[in-house]
């Protein structure tokens, strides 16, 4: 490397001069040239070392081998060493356990949140908030099948779809009309012993229970709805229960009948995934 | 490093007519001292005085750095940042990061403090106290007492490599090395336990993150102190260039003394001894270039490389002595004074009085920060999706997340309730008590109940009120939050 010329006027020049401007051939202070040397030969090292020149189909492989597949797969795999222990002891114990120590629901809680977001929020929100006259509330504290750990574990794995029968050929729209009367009272707890007779007399409390107050409370497991409560599955207008009542829920060959399914994630998630789910949907705010 | 110069001196004093000798050594050196113009190492020659022993004693106070990591307190570290931990110890002190607030009022503290010191009297920070001056100042000690004076190591380095150069390069370099080393450990050792960092370096132990400040240190100070030295305040330094804003025609400054020392002139033998009619005062020596660590020539005025740290008054003070005339030629003063006006007293400066009032303000926030550190920090998540939520009987239900963390070195026990909205019903996992655990943080679900009759507005402001259970201090603590229901 050619020492340079602090002063410039000393300066070599390549004898080209116009008019009075010299045109100096003084090499670059040393630091740069080192710099620039240094700059040059990391990039080399560099495409020798990672993938970098791109060819047809792909680029070179670079002889360490790094991709950042690779590199995703590392981290994640040191995460998974660092969850093993969390999930071992998610799988020994049960929801109960998960639910009564501190440490283990709020791990379950911050596992299932990614699980929950790609499986459930879809229907059911992020919040289990649902979705009005579609999708049940999940953070209420009205259940269809049960709101203890154990049965949302349950709902979660095998799913659920609950049936209601098709009444528009089986009774008068004047029947069907009063029917639709007594559940509005019923939820305020108005309604009268002659509405209660004519609910029984139809056939209604085979499945809701004499009281009306559904499957989960009068252990039937039937899924029925409790028709004394503030919570409306699909919707609290006199219209929307009459067409209820009329074509009732999950009837094949019924053209307006309530589709509500609940599908199995058995298959699809493991175990402990379903443990932690139901851990967080029983922590929402109505977990019995 | 004072000593011989001085007794120099106190020996040319004693024999009073022997100064034309001391005169004809004035000038014996005088043609090594030039302007730094970037080019070459400055070699500064170290003369003794008073405010080189002043820059001596400043520069001890940063012996400490190299103390207090071993300092125990209460059983652990005095300072340790505990970055895993997000903790920071200080003696009784423990400060996490929700109290970091007071991080930016330590910051606006040390800028004030260096503002109003710039104020008052122009670079004394970078002359006396700041760590690059100060290393680069112990680095160019150890080099003068190996190598020898500026004359000889500019004679060395310029010298053919042979046994002796690399002999003594070698073994400056290598305590250089050490310093560096030893700086480097000590930074890392506020980080972690003092003594197992040492054992662990020692043993080649250390975790990565370890190793990689160390380097970084070890080759800071090496290359700062040991290379760049003043050029680190010429070019890479900010507070070098935003130092002039602070200063003003009131502050004091190593100021050349233009009217007395003009026409400045060698002098010849004793026929100029006292007589300044003549001539200025200036001998023309330059010795004041010689001794400046910087290289600057400070007759030319105030310039970006000085550092202020007096060392040219020291040297201009002593010639003075010899040559028999009154000392201060250089010395600290302001352009007020310099041109005959009385300078104010530096506190009834405005510039000074912003400064101290910004400073003042600045050490309550802190004072009151670290009197008030809440021996539990606490935030209440309102959950947002769903806003409330219908219950079966009819109820309003929302649902808040409590993130409480335990600053205290004990369990807590902390009992919950609400104000604020009557009839309201608390639902807490596990009961009203909640179990803290000492310097740990938990959420907590809670869960508020309402009927739509109570609730007189959509929003409803409440309180968690948090009550100690059992523990001999007493800690009772409130914060607010947000009851909502159906719009009214």
């Amino acid at each position: 490397m050619a020492k340079q010329d602090k002063q410039p006027q000393h300066a070599p020049d390549t004898g080209h001069e116009w008019d009075g401007i010299r045109e100096l051939t003084n090499p670059p202070p040393r630091w740069w040239m080192i710099s620039f040397h240094a700059s040059w030969i990391f990039c080399v090292v560099y495409f020798i070392l990672y993938p970098s020149i791109p060819l047809v189909n792909e680029a070179t492989k670079g002889v360490l081998g790094w991709t950042q597949i690779g590199e995703l797969n590392e981290a994640v795999a040191e995460n998974d060493k660092i969850r093993a222990p969390f999930l071992k002891q998610v799988a020994q114990m049960n929801g109960q356990q998960l639910l009564a120590d501190d440490g283990m629901r709020n791990f379950a809680e911050s596992s299932a949140k990614a699980i929950y977001g790609d499986n459930c929020a879809g229907c059911h929100g992020a919040g289990g908030e649902g979705a009005p006259g579609l999708f049940p509330v999940l953070a209420d504290d009205d259940w269809l099948f049960g709101g203890d750990i154990d049965t949302i574990t349950e709902s979660i794995a095998d799913g659920r779809m609950g049936q209601m029968p098709a009444h528009a050929e089986m009774l008068s729209p004047d029947e069907i009309g009063q029917l639709a009367d007594m559940v509005l009272a019923a939820s305020e707890g108005k309604a009268t012993p002659e509405q209660f007779a004519q609910f029984n007399d139809i056939g209604c409390s085979g499945c809701h229970g004499e009281d009306a107050a559904g499957g989960v409370i009068n252990d039937l497991g039937n899924g029925a709805a409790n028709l004394t409560d503030r919570i409306w599955r699909f919707s609290n207008s006199r219209e929307e229960i009459i067409r209820t009542i009329s074509y009732g829920v999950n009837q094949e060959d019924v053209p307006n009948t309530r589709v509500a399914i609940m599908p199995a994630f058995g298959e699809k998630l493991s175990p402990e995934d379903i443990k932690m789910l139901a851990v967080k949907v029983h922590q929402f705010g109505g977990g019995k | 490093m004072t000593q011989e110069k001085d007794t120099a001196q106190d020996e040319v004093r004693a024999k009073g007519e022997g100064t034309e000798q001391a005169i004809e050594e004035i000038y014996a050196d005088a043609v090594h001292w030039h302007v730094n113009t970037g080019g070459e190492t400055i070699h500064a020659m170290r003369i003794g005085g008073r405010f080189r022993r002043l820059k001596w004693y400043a520069g001890a106070l940063w012996l400490s750095y190299f103390l207090l990591p071993y300092v125990r307190w209460e059983g652990q570290q005095a300072i340790l940042f505990d970055v895993p931990g997000r903790q920071f110890h200080f003696f009784s002190l423990t400060i996490w990061p929700q109290d970091i607030w007071m991080l930016s009022l330590v910051l606006i503290l040390l800028a004030m403090t260096l503002f109003g010191v710039t104020a008052v009297a122009g670079r004394v920070w970078c002359g006396y106290f700041c760590f690059q001056t100060v290393w680069t100042d112990w680095f160019t000690w150890l080099e003068d007492k190996i190598e020898g004076n500026p004359i000889q190591r500019r004679k060395l380095d310029a010298a053919p490599w042979g046994a002796h150069k690399i002999t003594l390069k070698l073994f400056k370099h290598a305590i250089w090395m050490l310093i560096a080393v030893v700086t480097g450990v000590t930074f890392a050792a506020y980080f972690t336990d003092a003594f197992d960092l040492w054992y662990r370096y020692i043993t080649l132990d250390a975790p990565m993150v370890a190793w990689v400040v160390l380097a970084a240190f070890v080759f800071g100070t090496y290359v700062f102190a040991g290379f760049m030295r003043e050029q680190v305040c010429f070019w890479l330094c900010p507070y070098a260039r935003i130092q002039s804003v602070m200063m003003d025609k009131d502050t004091i400054v190593p100021t050349y003394d233009e009217a007395r020392g003009e026409p400045r002139g060698k002098v010849k033998g004793k026929i100029e001894r006292g007589d300044t009619t003549a001539r200025g005062d200036c001998v023309d020596c330059h010795l004041c270039v010689g001794v400046c660590p910087t290289g600057v020539d400070i007759r030319e005025g105030l310039q970006e490389g000085c550092i202020m740290c007096g060392m040219c008054i020291d040297a201009c003070n002593g010639v003075m002595g010899k040559v028999g005339r009154p000392g201060d030629l250089i010395r600290y003063t302001s352009r007020k004074e310099l041109s005959g006006e009385r300078l104010p007293y530096w506190l009834k400066r405005p510039r000074v009085l912003t400064y101290l009032t910004i400073f003042t303000l600045a050490v309550s926030g802190i004072t009151y920060g670290l009197t008030h550190i809440p021996p539990v920090e606490l935030s209440i998540v309102h959950e947002r999706q769903p806003l409330y939520l219908q219950m079966s009987d009819g109820s309003i239900q929302n649902k808040y997340t409590i993130k409480a963390v335990n600053k205290t070195p004990d369990d807590l026990h902390l009992r919950v309730s609400i104000e604020g909205l009557d009839g309201v019903e608390l639902r807490i996992d596990g009961g009203h008590e909640v179990l803290l655990r000492a310097g740990k943080l938990i959420p907590i679900h809670a869960y508020l109940r309402a009927m739509p009759t109570q609730l007189s507005e959509e929003n409803s402001k409440i309180r968690f009120v948090f009550e100690s259970v059992g523990s001999p201090d007493k800690i009772s603590l409130t914060k607010g939050s947000v009851f909502i229901g159906p719009k009214k």
